[in-house]
């Protein structure tokens, strides 16, 4: 790596994990700053979790507490799984900024303030009735002053640029501040500078100054006492990485699993935070095959979804809790027709509206219940922006092989948040390619392979026209029928086939303890948090079990008999203990304790830690 | 064209299990013989319907079909057709499936432009659930839901269609077999969706709803049929005409009748014709109020597709993967 100043003379520090928060107002820049900071620690080799965290609204009142957008990003020479509990440094472009997330910082932490935003006006927006900076409430905290505004509007005199946009390149300079402090390289933010305003040069220009006055400027104006270095993480597996966050991860993972089965992929999708930037994902990847089609509500893009699969393509809808309460009556549909559907829903603060930018998992009694009748449809749940990849195609060879409609849920945790992901070999892929009916002999709609599945025969086909509905099916001709005796058998028949995909799953590890007084259950994006508190307290000379579940319908088997080796199940989750409750009905020997916080963030390790150790007591 | 096919090729094995003196049969039988006219494989239709008695009607044809939920056919069909242009594909649906529940589906599929032909089988009521009014009925129709009478003003499902900018728009009646096959080769011929209205009887709920305009004795005097290209003349002596004067349809002897043109780039006259029954004096159209040609939504969607295959090529999962800034850890 190559620096465009040298660090004169000032030490060089190691640090192993650092925990960075941008923080300034919805305009600022903060996620493209954090976005920049973390693509630049990727290449620098870190391991890295991050933590984006905005308003529902594009531009609240400017700098307003409300408007406050922040981005968190955890980078570190060790293997690690959360952007942090709390962050070592606070970067507030404004007081609203700094009044918003100070609560956080850990004791001690860095502050580094724009002064230039701390007018009176600034501090009256932000319901500052003193400076912060000024009374004191910052003592325990390492402060750093730099008036952001003039410094860049100094670096930027001959610009030519309005002073409008002038100030626009504060985010840059910051950011060039920040590089500067943590030895990152700044080519590749320069590179994405000159392609994102490739029509606009003197924009380019602009910013990539500003960059390069923020990182000259921790020299020159001797603002801190040092740098610090974070070494390229050496915990990692051997491989190929690349840095990428839960959404588009995800989206890869669904053409990948339309391609594993060999069919073309429709996806109806209706925007909706934070599930959008999947169906934006899938509509930049025309070329291999994939159709996508904005519909005019949730209920159409299920719906367009199902008649894709009807005629033969494997279908999928993306959303979340809100459009997945509207996909209720369609996801009915589709198990009785036994269609293979796809339904990914990226859970957000609830109910109705809620916290539509905020991470929550109470979607999951919704997936797994929430329709009318005896309705099972499987349901899995990704830990980790990786595994967001790995479970879209698992949620597409389970919808193909079992011939029906599968939720997969994700949060907006996973969403937005990036991490380094290791490439998968494409020959280490599974393979499960569908074969369409085709043979026109003793043609039975509803007959059954022995995974339960019916055959799939799509129009077009000769000889084998056939109708379908959401009338109660005639089990092996799917007439319609309305007879009592074959509706409890057929009701059974879609309970057994979906309860028999157990056979093509894995019980999961457990890690850590194998038996003992406590075993934390985690399911989803609370993997990281779970995982951290479990080392903490082996840095204690504590070890516990840890198990992360990725199906939650129908259970994994071999659930009883691990349940069977620990006195109690902690089963922590971002909700007020759903699958504890769902866990209970199932397992009526165990113990199961449930963790549950609903402040729309990810659950915190240390907190995790705590609740552990009060149930070792 | 495959001329071997009959009507009885698109009959299914299932029971019809509509009320006895149904407009439903009627209709039934027009598009079992009009789909043997058309001549396209029965393998290569799909019949997609929403719920009511009118949407029982996929069961009933030897060809695919789909019986989805109430309103939502026209998203169901949509994501079918999209998915395999090649398909003949057909909806139907009723007053309360297509202009309750699923009004907003019907207006976006229609805004569209999909190849598909729409069967709107309205009979002014809720047939499936026992006769409560519907979207379409007359305000004042005493039901069990509306005992004093309706307070609802109603829709009319022409004026809808066109101002959703539907491009093929028609209206035909379930006591008019020649008429109706007639409308349903040139909707099946028009690319893009084609929306045809269908007076149908409910003799349980309804009967009667349209007898004083399409009973066989007054029909000719009641209604005026646009056929493109052809003078707006009726009555049963071929005695009366219709004018266009501005916006305005005047009455006019037959020699003065203007002639219809359906191909219009404004709907505007088309709007105006879907109004005239309305008026007591008027007649009520019937046949083709509109047939333009514009982009169709599948045709659209597989260009982009192919387009961005012919100038990326066709992506495979490595390129997939292995794409943006990666790293080795060795
Ligand atoms: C979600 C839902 N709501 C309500 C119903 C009950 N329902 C069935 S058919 C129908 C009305 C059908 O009227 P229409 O579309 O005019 O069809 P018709 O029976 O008159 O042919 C209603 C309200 C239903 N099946 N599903
Ligand atoms: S209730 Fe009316 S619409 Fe329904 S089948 Fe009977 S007559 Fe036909
Ligand atoms: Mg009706």
């Amino acid at each position: 790596m190559t620096f465009t100043t040298s660090s004169g003379e000032l030490p060089l520090e190691l640090a192993e994990t650092v925990v960075i928060r941008f923080a300034g107002d919805s305009g600022d820049g903060m996620q493209l700053t954090g976005n920049q900071f973390t693509t630049a620690s990727a290449l620098v080799g870190n391991d890295l979790a991050t933590l984006p965290d905005y308003p529902a609204e594009i531009r609240a009142p400017a700098g307003t507490r409300a408007g406050v957008s922040g981005f968190q990003l955890a980078f570190s020479s060790k293997d690690i799984h959360t952007p942090g509990d709390a962050p070592d440094v606070l970067v507030a472009m404004n007081p609203a900024a700094l009044a918003v997330n100070i609560k956080q910082l850990k004791p001690g932490g860095l502050v580094i303030a724009n002064t230039g935003s701390f007018s009176q006006q600034d501090l009256l927006k932000a319901q500052c009735e003193t400076n912060p900076l000024a009374d004191g409430s910052l003592d325990g905290f390492r402060v750093i002053e730099i008036d952001i505004n003039k410094r860049v509007k100094e670096a930027l005199a001959d610009s030519g640029l309005s002073s409008k946009d002038v100030q626009r390149c504060k985010n840059f300079y910051t950011l060039g501040l920040m590089y500067w402090l943590y030895s990152r390289p700044m080519e590749p933010t320069q590179a994405w500078l000159k392609e994102k305003f490739a029509k606009r040069p003197e924009l380019a220009e602009a910013n990539i100054a500003a960059l390069k006055a923020g990182f000259n400027a921790g020299d020159i104006h001797q603002l801190f006492q040092g740098r610090y270095e974070v070494k390229p993480c050496t915990d990692l597996d051997p491989g190929t990485y690349r840095n990428i966050m839960g959404n588009p991860a995800l989206g890869l993972g669904l053409i990948a699993g339309a391609e594993l089965a060999g069919l073309e992929l429709v996806l109806g999708s209706y925007p909706i935070t934070p599930a959008t930037t999947i169906l934006e994902t899938l509509a930049g990847f025309k070329n291999y095959g994939v159709t996508t089609i904005q519909l005019e509500d949730e209920i159409a893009a299920v719906c367009a979804a199902i008649g894709a699969s009807f005629a033969g393509k494997l279908g999928m809808t993306t959303t979340s809790g809100p459009g997945l309460a509207l996909k209720g009556e369609a996801l009915g549909l589709a198990l009785m027709t036994e269609l293979p559907l796809v339904v990914v829903n990226v859970q957000r603060g609830g109910p109705s509206t809620g916290l539509p930018t905020k991470t929550e998992q109470a979607d999951l009694n919704q997936a797994i219940f929430g329709r009318n009748g005896e309705s099972p449809i499987p349901v899995l749940a990704c830990a980790t922006v990786a595994d967001a990849f790995e479970c879209a195609i698992e949620a597409c060879r389970i919808a193909v092989e079992y011939m029906t409609p599968v939720i997969l849920l994700t949060d907006g945790f996973i969403a937005n948040g990036s991490e380094p992901w290791k490439l998968p070999r494409v020959e280490d892929l599974p393979r499960f390619e569908v074969k369409f009916h085709t043979d026109t002999e003793n043609f039975l709609p509803y007959s059954r392979d022995d995974k339960g599945a019916r055959p799939w025969a799509k129009p077009g086909t000769k000889g084998l026209a056939h109708r379908i509905g959401g009338l109660e099916k005639e089990h092996l001709t799917g007439n319609v029928c309305y007879d009592t005796d074959n509706h409890e058998f057929m009701v059974h028949q879609r309970r057994d086939k979906v309860m028999g995909i157990r056979d093509s799953i894995a019980t999961p590890e457990v890690k850590g303890a194998q038996e003992g007084p406590v075993l934390v259950l985690g399911w989803g994006s609370t993997y990281g948090a779970i995982t951290e508190a479990c080392n903490l307290l082996k840095q204690d000379g504590t070890e516990v079990g840890q198990m992360h579940m990725r199906h939650l319908w129908p259970m994994p088997a071999g659930l009883e008999e691990i349940f069977g080796r620990f006195e109690r199940v902690l089963v922590c989750e971002i909700n007020m203990g759903q699958l504890a409750g769902i866990l209970r009905s199932q397992y009526q020997h165990t113990e199961f304790v449930s963790h549950g916080r609903v402040l729309g963030m990810p659950l915190q390790s240390h907190e995790i830690a705590s609740k552990i150790k009060s149930l070792l007591k | 064209m495959n001329d071997t096919l009959t009507k009885k090729d698109f009959k299914s094995d299932q029971e019809v299990r509509w009320c006895p003196g149904c407009g439903d049969y009627a209709i039934l039988n027009v598009v079992q013989k009009a789909c043997a006219t058309i001549g396209k494989p029965k393998d290569e239709v799909v019949f997609v319907s929403g719920i009511g008695c009118s949407s029982r009607f996929p069961y009933y044809m030897d060809t695919y079909g789909f019986h989805t939920i109430h309103g939502r056919a026209p998203a169901v069909a949509t994501g079918v057709k999209t998915a395999n242009p090649d398909l003949s594909v057909w909806v139907v649906t009723g007053d309360g499936d297509a202009l309750s529940i699923g009004g907003n589906h019907l207006a976006h599929i229609l805004r569209r432009n999909l190849d598909i032909n729409i069967l709107l089988f309205n009979n002014e009521i809720y047939g499936l659930t026992k006769g409560q009014y519907s979207p379409t009925s007359p305000s004042g129709t005493r039901t069990k839901t509306s005992p004093m009478g309706s307070v609802d003003r109603p829709f009319n499902p022409i004026s809808f269609a066109l101002g959703c900018n539907a491009t093929f728009v028609a209206r035909t009646a379930d006591n008019n077999l020649k008429h109706m096959s007639t409308v349903l080769e040139a909707a099946a011929a028009h690319k893009g969706t084609s929306f045809i209205e269908i007076y149908q009887n409910c003799v349980i709920f309804n009967d009667g709803a349209f007898e004083d305009v399409i009973n066989k004795k007054v029909r000719d005097d009641r209604t005026v049929d646009l056929e493109p290209g052809q003078p707006m003349i009726y009555g049963k002596q071929g005695d009366k005409g219709l004018r266009a004067d501005g916006f305005n349809m005047t009455r006019c002897a037959p020699e003065e009748a203007s002639v219809w043109n359906p191909g219009a780039r404004s709907a505007a006259a088309a709007f105006t014709m879907s109004t005239l029954d309305q008026e007591p004096a008027m007649p009520n159209p019937i046949g083709i109020f509109r047939c333009v040609e514009d982009l169709v939504f599948e045709d659209e969607v597989a260009s982009q597709v192919s387009s961005a295959i012919a100038s990326k090529g066709r992506g495979s999962l490595q390129d997939l993967i292995y794409a943006g800034e990666t790293w080795k850890i060795e």
